[in-house]
């Protein structure tokens, strides 16, 4: 799934490209690109000899080291619709872009590594659902089990589409072909090597995007002269709080987010982006496959400093295209603020490095597609067909069976991309529809990891709750006008807040009227209970875990310090 | 300990990926080797008009060295701290 913003952020939803994108592409791109192809099927290949046991295809057998997941981690967000829309983003509301990163993913990503990874590491759960079968129970289960699994295929066939949108206009190609030939290299790859190869190809996706915008920035930036020169131009053109992170964010006063300070801090960064980076499947996974306690909760860690930084990557371009096309996105250009990414891979890069962008952009693309793909086929499989259809069969059977799941998966995308190709309105609208089931996650993860007494019945009840809660505000408070909320992402953020509070008071609520799980089936789930595997904590341990620069408390504690700290210069 | 737990240690313990999947580095390394010298190659060998493109920056020569130094420190790294896979059981 998409972080918070691209979610339910229309920029991202509708990638539409401008005509006249085409890049002058020759040979020696294509050799960069089909390299890349190569590799990746080759990746599935050799990944194929690790795959004995379904815990080796779902969760790469828990035993991958923490820069490998951590990386993953955070390339799995990096899909393209993240990367254009983000610079989209950059480029439509300027400098407050930099609030999805430092305060809607660093503070949860470190929530995540410090205090909620030893209840799901330990646990031995294999997906975010089956926590909640085992500290709720089975209707909290089945609904977020059915619900991931639909939402993880429509996203990846929205990813599928919008991946056939760049292609076609920036390489031309029909977008058919596009489709096909992507969502034919994830089905193989996936399919083949499990996990472990979705995660290496995560790892090498991260190092080739990185390798796609350096360049970018570093040429554009030169262009408008300079960051001196880029913030020069933008005070003159889009005025003072375009290059602040909180001007114009006072309650009351107007900006063009539509949010002030508050639902900014309580909306996306606490209700949002907790509930995307800390119950989403497609990121826990990573964590999960991680091979001991110390390598999982160091995982989102490591991903948390890798991703206050690319904000920059992703800003710049932005801001340089606002520069370099001051009426990008209004109906004076041609161009759309997504256009912001491709248009200077356009304008700025010679064959070669523009090869390397191509693939990039198509890497991510497909990165976005396998992480969703990845983490449905486990829940599909230990989830739903384990648990309510064929249970208690042989290992082997259910390996066999998450292959067959996966290639469905795959295929079921690809048909929802063609889909969304013709009914692209209500693609968009299903996925804001669903953007609202996440944000009650959050509050009945959190209520049943902290409250020992929080009832078996008030898991299922607090989710339909919040998701309720979360669509009467957007949809009838905010779309029918009763209360007036300037920008769609305002009224989101907000109708986030009014979710998490609605599940947290209806669980309490439940809670007082219904019986309490018995306390033994609750060890090591829920903060303040024995957990049976402590002894176990230790094992798996290695030499050199407690290294200063490996002690996760460091580390999470480092990111939020510097998180904080990159705000210091946007906030005066 | 629940059946979740005796369930996943048993598949923990018959799990193949530690001792059989191979290395990242290699791959990172060998790829971004590759890509290093064909985009330092097309760096060495610019012409005019993609000069001017690129703000009189050579940017394939310089993402094809960076390209290259990454790769290298991957190959580096390999060598001199190899994993050592954990023996199979059986």
């Amino acid at each position: 799934m998409q972080s918070p913003p691209s979610a339910t952020h229309p920029a991202a939803t509708h990638i539409t490209l401008a005509e006249g994108l085409r890049l002058p592409t020759n040979g020696l791109d294509y050799v960069i690109l089909a390299i890349y192809f190569v590799v990746v099927l080759g990746i599935g290949f050799a990944a194929r000899r690790s795959v004995r046991t379904s815990l080796d295809f779902f969760l790469s057998g828990r035993s991958l080291p923490a820069w490998v997941t951590g990386l993953a981690f955070v390339a799995a967000n990096l899909g393209a619709t993240e990367i254009l829309g983000m610079a989209a983003t950059g480029a439509q509301y300027g400098v407050a872009v930099v609030h999805w990163y430092w305060i809607g993913a660093i503070p949860a990503m470190v929530f995540l590594g410090l205090v909620m990874m030893p209840f799901y590491y330990r646990s031995k759960v294999r997906s975010v659902p089956e926590f909640l079968l085992q500290r709720f129970d089975r209707s909290a289960h089945l609904l977020s089990s059915a619900l991931f699994a639909f939402a993880a295929v429509l996203i990846a066939g929205v990813n599928l589409y919008a991946l056939a949108i760049v292609v076609e206009a920036l390489l031309g190609w029909p977008q058919w072909v596009a489709i096909v030939v992507a969502g034919f290299f994830v089905l193989a790859y996936i399919t083949i090597g499990g996990l472990s190869s979705a995660i290496y190809n995560e790892v090498l996706q991260f190092f080739v995007i990185l390798a796609a915008l350096i360049p970018i920035c570093v040429i554009g930036l030169k262009k408008v002269g300079g960051w001196d020169g880029l913030t020069g131009s933008l005070e003159q053109s889009h005025g003072d709080n375009y290059l602040s992170a909180w001007g114009g964010t006072g309650i009351g006063d107007a900006n063009p987010l539509g949010a002030n300070w508050l639902t900014i801090i309580l909306g996306l960064g606490f209700v949002l982006s907790f509930g995307y980076w800390t119950t989403n499947f497609a990121e826990v996974q990573r964590a999960l496959s991680a091979k001991n306690l110390s390598a999982a909760k160091r995982t989102p860690l490591i991903a948390a400093f890798p991703k206050i930084f690319i904000v920059f990557l992703v800003m710049i371009p932005g801001l340089v295209a606002a520069v370099l096309v001051p009426q990008i996105g209004t109906k004076g250009s041609d161009l759309t603020y997504n256009d912001a990414i491709p248009y200077l891979m356009q304008e700025l890069l010679p064959n070669g490095v523009l090869g390397i962008a191509v693939t990039g952009l198509l890497a991510a693309f497909m990165a976005g597609m396998a992480a969703n793909v990845s983490s449905f086929n486990t829940v599909f499989t230990y989830d739903i067909w384990s648990k309510y259809v064929v249970k208690g069969r042989e290992d082997g059977y259910y390996l066999k069976f998450g292959r067959l799941i996966t290639a469905i998966g795959v295929l079921a995308s690809i048909g929802t991309a063609f889909i969304a190709s013709s009914f692209s309105n209500i693609m968009s609208y299903l996925q804001t529809l669903f953007s609202f089931f996440n944000v009650p996650m959050f509050v009945v993860f959190i209520i049943g990891m902290f409250w020992k007494r929080a009832s078996m019945k008030s898991g299922v009840w607090g989710l339909v709750a919040g998701t309720t809660a979360a669509m009467v505000n957007y949809f009838w408070i905010y779309k029918q006008g009763v209360v007036d909320i300037p920008t769609d992402q305002g009224a989101n953020f907000v109708s986030a807040i009014v979710g998490f509070v609605a599940g947290a008071v209806v669980m309490v609520a439940v809670t007082l009227f219904t019986a309490p799980k018995p306390e033994a089936e609750l060890a090591g789930l829920v903060y303040g209970t024995v957990s049976l595997s402590d002894n176990e904590a230790a094992e798996g341990a290695e030499a050199g875990d407690d290294a200063w620069y490996r002690k996760p408390a460091l580390l999470g504690w480092g990111a939020m310090v510097l998180a904080a700290a990159c705000y210091l210069p946007y906030s005066f | 300990m629940s059946d979740l737990q005796k369930e996943v240690s048993d598949l923990e313990r018959k799990s193949a990926t530690a001792a059989r999947l191979f290395d990242i580095r290699r791959i990172i390394g060998g790829l971004f080797v590759l890509y290093g010298v064909i985009v330092t190659i097309a760096g060495l060998t610019v012409s005019d008009a993609d000069l001017k493109k690129a703000e009189d920056i050579n940017i394939n020569l310089w993402t094809g060295l960076g390209m290259l130094a990454l790769g290298l420190f991957f190959l580096i790294w390999l060598k001199l701290r190899p994993v050592t896979a954990p023996e199979p059981e059986e």
